[in-house]
């Protein structure tokens, strides 16, 4: 009992432990980020090269792409934990579950929506983007990103370990994920008709709050119930 | 209302209830539509084809309706772990998307002569079409786990961050773009509508909650015996009904 790690030095290990899990297949962290960048390459090519029309879908298209590319990976967040039986130590583990569940969360953010920060003005020089849309659209994504990640973990904790899990857990998330893209999107928008995108990203701000209290505790529960 | 918690007080009641609730909507169903499509006058701009609204706006109010009872009933089925709350949260849902998508194919029917198209990108014809993916995502969760209990369960948590999120889509949709016309019937002081539109409307919206209650009831009493099969109180049913013994 004296031994037991805090709950701060428990978080730190599982996201150090994920992220070290992360690390050791390379490859397969890749992906997500490569499958972000061939999104965001599609839209030109389906849409013509027109320089100007390219500048206005910009930021959406740019988030459509990060959007799916976050769906993408999302599974990872509990599957492997469920395939060697970890998660199981996790529901049993005696610190409060919805904490735990941020550490995971953290971690995935760390692994899959930050290297999406990094790529993303490269993706904003593709579509010609100014510099002051490209600021707003980071902006929206360091704000967005996670709010993703939160809302995906209630996503993957009900469907973790299901057949079919991937196309289920899109079809459970887009719809929630809607406004979150009309705001960040929308923040591209103001900047590009010559407006200030405080308001959206101000509201864009007020969704990462509300899915960082609730959704851990959601997905904690759901991983009760599945578990 | 306690007792009906047990499975098999719901089918007594559900039994007794159904068929009374499926008569008396039949009859304001019937009242409602001859008022609406005999009584009240044509609409001074819309000429007739306002009359679809008689059938649009109670199946929009239902689609919400329907939605917060698959919040409330998986509420209490997560907090009080209560079988019946999970049937009736089973059966609801079909109901609801087949509300919703009503109103989505009857708005869109509407607006063809009305704003010149079958669909645009307004506010509340998009949180609509958002409500029916949520209803179809959640009848996807249901049905992908096995385990009956299990899946109203997690069917019920996607319920209620559904139920968070509906708002917030609802006006992040409005801000985005709107067209559809104002609410005419909630409008604080006196409705713009005239009393004989109204009353056909209402009538309309009592005969549509009661063949949502009507068939729910039916729906779960299904759904009640297929999951309650091994029980002895099924089984007795299922004897007086001359069943071979499984």
């Amino acid at each position: 009992m004296s031994r037991r790690p805090g709950l701060w030095r428990a978080c730190l290990g599982l996201i150090r432990r994920d992220l070290l899990c992360v690390s050791r297949h390379r490859a397969e962290a890749a992906n997500p980020l490569l499958f972000f960048a061939m999104v965001a390459t599609i839209f030109p090519i389906a849409l013509g090269p027109d320089p100007k029309a390219l500048a206005a879908i910009g930021p959406g298209a740019i988030w459509a792409s990060a959007l799916l590319s976050t769906l993408l990976s999302l599974e990872g967040m509990f599957r492997p934990d469920l395939e060697d039986g970890s998660i199981e130590q996790l529901l049993l583990c005696p610190h409060p579950l919805p904490v735990l569940v941020l550490a995971k969360v953290c971690a995935h953010w760390l692994a899959t929506g930050l290297p999406l920060l990094l790529l993303a003005p490269l993706l904003a020089l593709q579509f010609g983007l100014t510099m002051e849309s490209t600021t707003t659209l980071l902006l929206s994504l360091v704000l967005g990103t996670p709010a993703l990640s939160l809302l995906g973990a209630v996503g993957v904790a009900l469907t973790v370990g299901l057949r079919g899990a991937g196309l289920l857990l899109a079809l459970l998330l887009l719809p929630l994920y809607v406004p979150i893209l009309i705001f960040a999107t929308g923040a591209g928008g103001a900047v590009q008709r010559g407006l200030a995108p405080g308001a959206h990203l101000n509201m864009l701000t007020a969704l990462l709050v509300l899915a960082l209290t609730l959704a851990p505790i959601a997905a904690a529960a759901a991983l009760r119930v599945r578990g | 209302m306690v007792h009906l918690a047990s499975p098999r007080e719901f089918y007594a009641f559900s039994l007794r209830w159904s068929r009374r609730i499926g008569f008396v909507t039949a009859i304001l169903m019937l009242v409602g539509l001859y008022l609406g499509l005999f009584v009240a006058p044509p609409d001074y701009q819309q000429g007739d084809s306002y009359r679809i609204m008689f059938v649009h706006v109670p199946s929009a109010w239902m689609s919400l309706f329907v939605y917060s009872i698959l919040a409330g009933a998986g509420a209490v089925a997560l907090i009080w772990r209560v079988k019946v709350a999970e049937v009736v949260a089973a059966a609801s849902a079909p109901i609801g998307a087949a509300f919703t998508a009503l109103a989505l194919a009857t708005g869109s029917i509407w607006g063809k002569p009305m704003w010149g198209t079958f669909w645009v990108w307004d506010a509340r014809l998009t949180s609509e079409l958002v409500l029916l993916f949520l209803y179809l995502g959640y009848m996807a969760l249901d049905a992908a786990i096995e385990d009956r209990r299990t899946a109203s369960r997690a069917a019920a948590i996607l319920a209620l961050v559904g139920v968070v999120d509906l708002p917030i889509i609802h006006y992040s949709v409005e801000w985005w773009n709107t067209l559809h016309q104002g609410p005419t019937v909630t409008k604080l002081g006196a409705p713009s509508i005239h009393p004989s539109m109204l009353a056909p409307l209402l009538l309309m919206a009592l005969a549509f909650t009661g063949y949502y209650l009507c068939l729910m009831l039916v729906r779960a009493r299904c759904e009640l015996l297929t999951r309650e099969r091994g029980t002895a109180w099924v089984q007795e049913i299922a004897a007086a009904d001359g069943a071979p013994h499984p």
